[in-house]
């Protein structure tokens, strides 16, 4: 029966089709359509609104701040996060006594919910009796606990850069475990050979070692990208965006505009999806996705 | 490079073996040392949800490091209806958590041994598809899933849930289980049926045991990112008695308008937090060849 085997993969995977169409693909034309409609605050929809969201959104004064302050803080993570697990992954790499528990230690951030993460930080954080201030107070730092010095997170700037180094600390375990894998793939006879060259170890890592670990770096990063672009826990328990939008970055943004104007929400994430499109696109290039799934 | 190879000396190690030895094992420990600082720096933070946690109430203003007393009073009193009822919100999330990989499995299994054992066209596509959506997040696209899924009188928040966190962690479990039943010889199956179990004796019997390893990988991936998930809940959850939402909405009852009580706050951390890292821990190994899709190699 000719016509039943050519229907018998839709048994197999119609499924994980249908998920796949109702988490993922009608949520996008909801939101798209959303973006178009005049929808009020308890979601009621009042009629087709043309292009008026996106007007709305590209004339707020934050949009802009927002999309800025989104690039520095996705380049400025995933660039810091990179460097670090990449000596990291090199000193775990190394054999020593106890390493498969030190390793352990290291995938706690990623295991613990993002969310929990940042309120520990936001805790130690605090300008009276945060961890973080005690101890910088301790070795004099901080001049007075309490002080405006200590209000790390009131500070926009300061805030951003306390998020970021957050944000670094729960990327680091994905990323460090990525290049781990990558250097194990290594084979000991090509550290051999360069050893045999004369190459000195810093020499052998940039010539040969960072190299062959390329395609790690490149998947490690994508999907960093993508992770901490659509980012939400760290700013929304630290900050909430704020004072004002001033360490919003777009998600933020979004979900804040969803309780006034739910169009203009909708226009932000449709924006949002559009430039995740463009990463997954990069990602899908970079890796070769053929031949993955073509083994 | 010709250079180079000619100016190195070429004996210079032999003659002093001897002394390599202790500078060996010097290094060692140097690695060593430096990996449990790192260790411990990872491990810091959620120290300080216990230390935090064990603090009576009337030290919580104090600006010590330690407390100069512990108490258990937080975890006794997390249960009472007063400070969140946290049992009805672990109910809860055990709900989701279950229901999310329950759904995984289901929808999963037999996608992946389907494209690891067929050719057939639409294949590729498919394998796209699923490729393509673990890299879309729920963040991207918020708007549309709280739309869509408050037009389902049939689904409460709950089940909502459920069906959210199966479909975002659907692609990481095809991935793995794919790879899995890929490595396992058709001939085994094969062997199988001539020795006269049929072709679902030879699937449940062989090639499952075989990939059992691939599924409690995904298993408790798909039941730990649905247990942290955040940002879904407290949208979907949003206005549900707190006894009722996730516990990762649900904690933040704990934070009021003027005053956090982090006593309470990071009692309730330590009971989400520590039975995932534990978890975690069993598949850490496995959990990146499925997340970056093979890519890392």
């Amino acid at each position: 029966m000719p016509a039943l085997r050519r229907l018998s993969p839709l048994l197999w995977l119609g499924p994980a089709i249908a998920l796949i169409g109702l988490v993922v693909l009608w949520p996008v034309v909801v939101m798209v359509q959303s973006s178009f409609q005049n929808i009020s605050g308890i979601g009621f929809v009042a009629g087709y609104n043309g292009t008026a969201n996106f007007r709305t959104l590209f004339d707020d004064p934050n949009f802009v701040s927002v999309l800025v302050r989104t690039v520095i803080w996705v380049v400025v993570v995933v660039s810091i996060t990179v460097l670090i697990s990449l000596g990291l992954a090199q000193l775990f790499n190394q054999r020593f006594p106890g390493r498969r528990v030190a390793r352990w230690a290291l995938i706690i951030p990623w295991a613990a919910s993002v969310m929990m993460t940042a309120l520990i930080f936001k805790w130690a954080l605090d300008p009276n009796v945060g961890v973080i201030n005690v101890i910088l107070h301790h070795i004099g730092v901080v001049k007075h606990l309490g002080s405006t010095q200590a209000d790390w997170l009131g500070n926009p700037t300061s805030a951003l850069l306390w998020m970021m180094g957050v944000a670094v600390f729960v990327s680091l375990p994905f990323t460090t475990y990525a290049i781990l894998s990558g250097l194990q793939g290594i084979p000991q006879e090509v550290y051999e050979a360069s050893a045999i060259d004369g190459a000195t170890s810093w020499k052998s890592y940039l010539r040969v070692t960072l190299p062959l670990l390329r395609p790690a770096i490149v998947v490690a990063t994508l999907i960093n990208v993508i992770n901490v672009f659509n980012s939400f826990p760290i700013i929304w328990e630290m900050t909430g965006g704020g004072p004002g939008y001033q360490t919003a970055t777009s998600t933020i943004f979004m979900v804040d505009l969803k309780q006034g104007n739910v169009g203009e929400s909708a226009s932000m994430s449709t924006i949002n999806f559009l430039l995740v499109i463009v990463i997954v696109v990069v990602y899908l290039a970079a890796t070769g996705w053929k031949e993955q799934v073509d083994r | 490079m010709s250079a180079t190879t000619q100016t190195v000396p070429p004996l210079i190690a032999t003659p002093i073996r001897s002394a390599r030895r202790p500078r060996r094992q010097l290094r060692t420990w140097l690695v060593a040392g430096a990996a449990y600082l790192v260790a411990v720096i990872f491990l810091l933070p959620y120290l300080e949800m216990l230390v935090m946690a064990g603090r009576p109430d009337n030290e919580l203003g104090q600006a010590t490091i330690l407390p100069s007393h512990w108490t258990f009073s937080n975890f006794t009193t997390l249960w009472s209806a007063s400070a969140g009822d946290l049992g009805g919100s672990i109910g809860t999330s055990l709900e989701i958590a279950a229901g999310a990989t329950t759904l995984v499995l289901l929808v999963a299994l037999p996608a992946a041994y389907y494209t690891a054992r067929h050719r057939f066209r639409g294949r590729l596509g498919f394998l796209l598809l699923v490729l393509a959506t673990q890299m879309f997040q729920p963040a991207a696209m918020l708007v549309g899933l709280q739309r869509e899924f408050s037009n389902f009188s049939w689904a409460s928040p709950t089940v909502s849930l459920i069906i959210i966190n199966a479909g975002f962690n659907m692609a990481f479990a095809v991935w793995i289980l794919n790879a899995f039943f890929t490595s396992i010889p058709v001939e085994l199956e094969e062997a199988a049926m001539v020795d006269g179990l049929g072709k679902v004796g030879a699937l449940l019997r062989i090639t499952l045991p075989l990939a059992a390893p691939g599924i409690v990988t995904a298993l408790i991936f798909t039941f730990i990112s649905a247990w942290n998930e955040f940002l879904v809940a407290l949208t979907l959850s949003l206005g549900e008695p707190t006894n009722q939402q996730p516990l990762t909405v649900a904690i933040n009852q704990y934070i009021g308008e003027y005053s956090v009580d982090w006593g309470h706050l990071f009692a309730a951390g330590l009971v989400a937090t520590v039975p995932v890292i534990i978890l975690f821990a069993i598949i850490e190994r496995r959990v990146v060849g499925g997340l970056t899709a093979g890519g890392v190699k």
